[in-house]
């Protein structure tokens, strides 16, 4: 049996990837548009959207509010979507990369957690800091991200030194519950509007609209572009921090990029979304199979994958037993909890065998 | 090339490295050596800039260490880490590319053709070209350490620190590994720093050894005078042997196991006896110096065997066909001290002497077919007969390798006065004979008891062996022509 860890892909037929990877974004796209309760043909949404954005004239006779629903309703939809979809895998993918840690992810690391307290509070008890107006959401979000995690990893690096895998996400799992307890506890003390909090916590990308998809962009833009900077010494640092001191990366330097670049998106993620778990240790995961470990690749393809994958999520999430919706987060965690303990086996069986 | 000077550093509270200083030259394999917790590691790490320093400095090419960047220095330097493994699947290109990380120009790192071609020969050199799109996961320890050092070489160092390479690997592998690592040093002038625990590849392929020891430079310097066994039982507190490497210009150190005290005494040395066969047993090894045709040097053994063989045996590879004999009579030939000798058994004259502190046991077989005057034998043509005097010395007491030696000659003398008191005449000078052909001698040691540093003809032992040797030869010879008679 070939072994499954081993890219499938090689370097030339990456670029090919890339290819392949645009034009699933853009069909998961209209096909997200095109389904819910109201069917749109197919061609209505490329028309409409080809009209919007192009100004191309609309032949067909194509009604007012079927535009109106894509373009206010459906397309921010999906759109952010694609974008959570983005932020999660990409930080996972970093994550990763940078712990050394295949289980690594902002779920897994109780960074969403953190970002969810953050938005919590600013969410529900209306909060705003001043200079910053709506954005006040994702950058608390994104500082309640950054500093759950460096208190993640520095409580693990109390607990042991070398910073197994297991330790980091049990430092994770305590994290997370913690924070957890104090969302809980904020919940019970607010009292109203229980169900849409924790409709919110479970996670979801419905009834965001426009000003949400204008919230995560530029974070998840100044983000990747940290991450991407920092890919080759990404791999240089999957070996160990004393080895890739040694073949010269600034490992301080980079260390701290990635993780304030990587709490950016998660953080942003989280603010628009709510805590979707798993999506960010699933996708890495794929993409490291499909092509290999380089996050000069690695973190732009698993990101586009992301995106793919939480728009057809999406989709699935209000179509499965329409009309009511499930949370997109429940529907990442059936399909991610599984993923986990497959990865977690082969980790430890490779460990044993080593 | 680097030079510490003054040098502190530790860990809290504990001084690892105690003011320190030493320097390193180009072009030169230099090992640092030193028991447990002798500062050797830290030492590394203080040299490749991951541990603090808290007094003292280290400069590189002249350049202090801290002032060189990260990349800078990579260009320098590259380290060879004890392990290789990744949490992730890389591919053995893409590790090795990560050697060129320094060199990378720009935002976006591009590499260029000459890192290219640098990759590519690091990979060749270090022969893992069959394996470049494997994941480093899934090699054996030697190749994951190949793999590392091509990443090493990929930086193009100057200067390359190992911190125990032949860590985890077989002994093919740590020699594979070390001769590279000298080749380079010599066609590339890499200067190769070495923390090496086994002392033998150290003495084997350093030109300089660093003896560390509680965080201070005990020793530095050539191999031949750092591998002494009195610095380095000092300080490694265990007894050690130094023997010279029977190929190579360069010490062994053993240790010296605590040994048994066993009552070794000659008297339990089993003689049996037939017309073929003359066979000395021992239930232990002795040490034996000799100049038999199976186990000739210094050897140990158990079983002594002198082969009585036609006086027409001509053989041409009469080693080998000795060995199969052994193999073929149930003994082994690597315990086995073997002789040949045309002479009959039946002559052979056996010497018990017991003194008060050592004994000695002599058996020699002689024909004086072939007797030889050594000043003369310059007039002979003919290739060797077999010899025909054969002389086993077996001694309880220790001796060192000069009293072995010493026992050798002073057994030779006795033999060549005792050919001249029984008037054996070389057939061909008409002078007095000095020994015969093939001649042979084997002192065996019990190694307990009474040491004794020399065996010359007036020590005790020497005194002994020279009375032994020829009275035993005497009466061999009047065994043998009572016969003739």
């Amino acid at each position: 049996m070939q072994k499954l860890s081993i890219q499938m892909f090689s370097k030339s037929e990456i670029y090919v990837s890339y290819g392949i990877l645009f034009i699933l974004i853009a069909a998961s796209l209209v096909l997200g548009i095109s389904i819910g309760s109201v069917s749109i043909p197919l061609f209505h949404v490329v028309q409409i959207l080809g009209a919007e954005i192009f100004n191309y004239p609309l032949r067909a006779p194509i009604n007012a509010s079927t535009v109106s629903i894509i373009m206010q309703i459906r397309l921010p939809r999906v759109l952010l979507a694609m974008l959570v979809g983005f932020a999660l895998s990409l930080a996972g993918a970093a994550f990763q990369g940078l712990l050394k840690n295949p289980l690594a992810d902002p779920y897994t690391l109780g960074v969403s957690s953190g970002s969810s307290l953050g938005a919590v509070i600013v969410l529900f008890f209306g909060v705003q800091l001043p200079g910053l107006g709506h954005f006040t959401l994702p950058v608390v979000s994104i500082a309640a991200g950054f500093f759950t995690l460096v208190g993640v990893i520095s409580f693990a690096r109390l607990v042991q030194r070398n910073l197994s895998v297991e330790t980091i996400i049990l430092a994770g799992i305590l994290c997370s519950s913690f924070l957890g307890s104090l969302i809980s506890l904020l919940i019970a003390l607010s009292g109203e509007e229980l169900r849409q909090i924790i409709g919110w916590l479970l996670g979801s990308v419905s009834m965001r609209g426009w000003s949400y998809v204008s919230l995560i962009t530029p974070f998840l833009a100044a983000g990747l572009l940290m991450l991407l900077g920092s890919a080759r010494e990404l791999n240089a640092m999957s070996f160990s921090q004393s080895d890739a001191k040694n073949i010269g990366v600034d490992v301080k330097k980079h260390t701290t990029i990635v993780l304030i670049g990587a709490s950016f998106v998660t953080g942003s993620a989280v603010a628009v979304s709510g805590t979707i778990g798993f999506v960010g240790l699933v996708i890495p995961h794929i993409g490291r199979m499909l092509w290999g470990v380089d996050h000069r690749h690695l973190l732009p393809l698993s990101m586009l994958l992301g995106g793919v994958f939480l728009v057809l999520v999406d989709l699935l999430a209000r179509t499965i037993i329409a009309p009511t919706e499930l949370p997109i987060g429940v529907l990442t965690a059936i399909i991610g909890s599984p993923v986990f303990a497959i990865i977690f086996i082969q980790h430890r069986r490779r460990r044993m065998t080593a | 090339m680097i030079s510490v000077v003054n040098v502190s550093a530790g860990y809290e509270g504990k001084k690892v490295l105690n003011d320190l200083s030493l320097s390193l030259s180009k072009g030169k394999m230099t090992g640092i050596i030193g028991p447990n917790g002798s500062g050797k590691t830290t030492l590394m790490k203080v040299l490749n800039g991951t541990h603090p320093l808290d007094k003292g400095e280290v400069l590189i090419k002249g350049k202090r260490l801290q002032n060189y960047t990260a990349k800078e220095l990579a260009k320098v330097m590259a380290v060879l880490p004890q392990h290789a493994g990744s949490s992730f699947d890389f591919t053995v290109q893409e590790v090795v590319e990560l050697g060129r990380y320094p060199f990378y120009k720009g935002l976006l790192k591009v590499a260029s053709a000459h890192d290219e071609q640098v990759v590519k020969e690091a990979i060749e050199l270090t022969g893992v070209q069959d394996f470049v799109h494997k994941s480093i996961n899934q090699l054996s320890g030697g190749e994951q350490q190949r793999v590392m050092l091509a990443k090493a070489l990929a930086q193009e160092p100057e200067i390359l620190l190992l911190d125990e390479p032949t860590n985890h690997l077989d002994l093919s592998y740590q020699i594979k590994l070390m001769d590279l690592l000298k080749k380079w040093v010599y066609t590339r002038k890499l200067t190769v720093v070495a923390i090496l625990h086994d002392l033998n590849i150290a003495s084997l392929y350093c030109d300089e050894v660093i003896l560390l020891d509680d965080g201070i430079v005990k020793a530095n310097g050539h191999p031949r005078a750092i591998m002494n066994k009195e610095l380095l039982q000092e300080v490694y507190y265990t007894p050690l042997t130094r023997r010279d490497h029977p190929e190579a210009p360069s010490p062994i150190i053993a240790p010296v196991p605590e040994m048994k005290t066993q009552e070794k005494s000659i008297q339990k040395l089993e003689l049996t006896a037939t017309k073929e066969l003359m066979v000395f047993s021992s239930p232990f090894p002795l040490k034996t110096l000799s100049s038999a045709l199976i186990g000739g040097g210094f050897q140990w053994a158990s079983t002594f065997v002198n082969r009585h063989v036609d006086k027409n045996y001509y053989i041409d590879d009469a080693h080998n066909e000795y060995r199969n004999y052994l193999k073929e009579k149930q003994f082994n030939p690597h315990d086995t001290i073997g002789m040949m000798t045309a002479a009959r058994l039946g002559d052979a004259s056996v010497v018990s002497i017991q003194k008060e502190d050592f004994a000695l046991l002599i058996a020699v077989t002689v024909g004086t077919g072939n007797a030889v005057d050594a000043a003369q034998s310059w007039i002979r043509k003919e290739e060797a007969t077999v010899g025909t005097i054969n002389i086993w010395i077996f001694i309880e007491g220790v001796l060192t390798d000069e009293a072995f030696v010493q026992a050798m000659m002073t057994a030779t003398e006795a033999k060549t006065s005792a050919l001249s008191t029984y008037n054996v005449l070389d057939p061909l000078s008409k002078t007095v004979a000095t020994g015969t052909s093939t001649d042979s001698i084997c002192i065996g040691s019990t190694q307990s008891g009474t040491h004794m540093r020399y065996a010359g003809t007036i020590t005790p032992v020497g005194k002994a062996i020279g009375k032994g040797v020829f009275e035993a030869i005497g009466q061999a010879i009047e065994n043998y022509r009572k016969r003739m008679m």
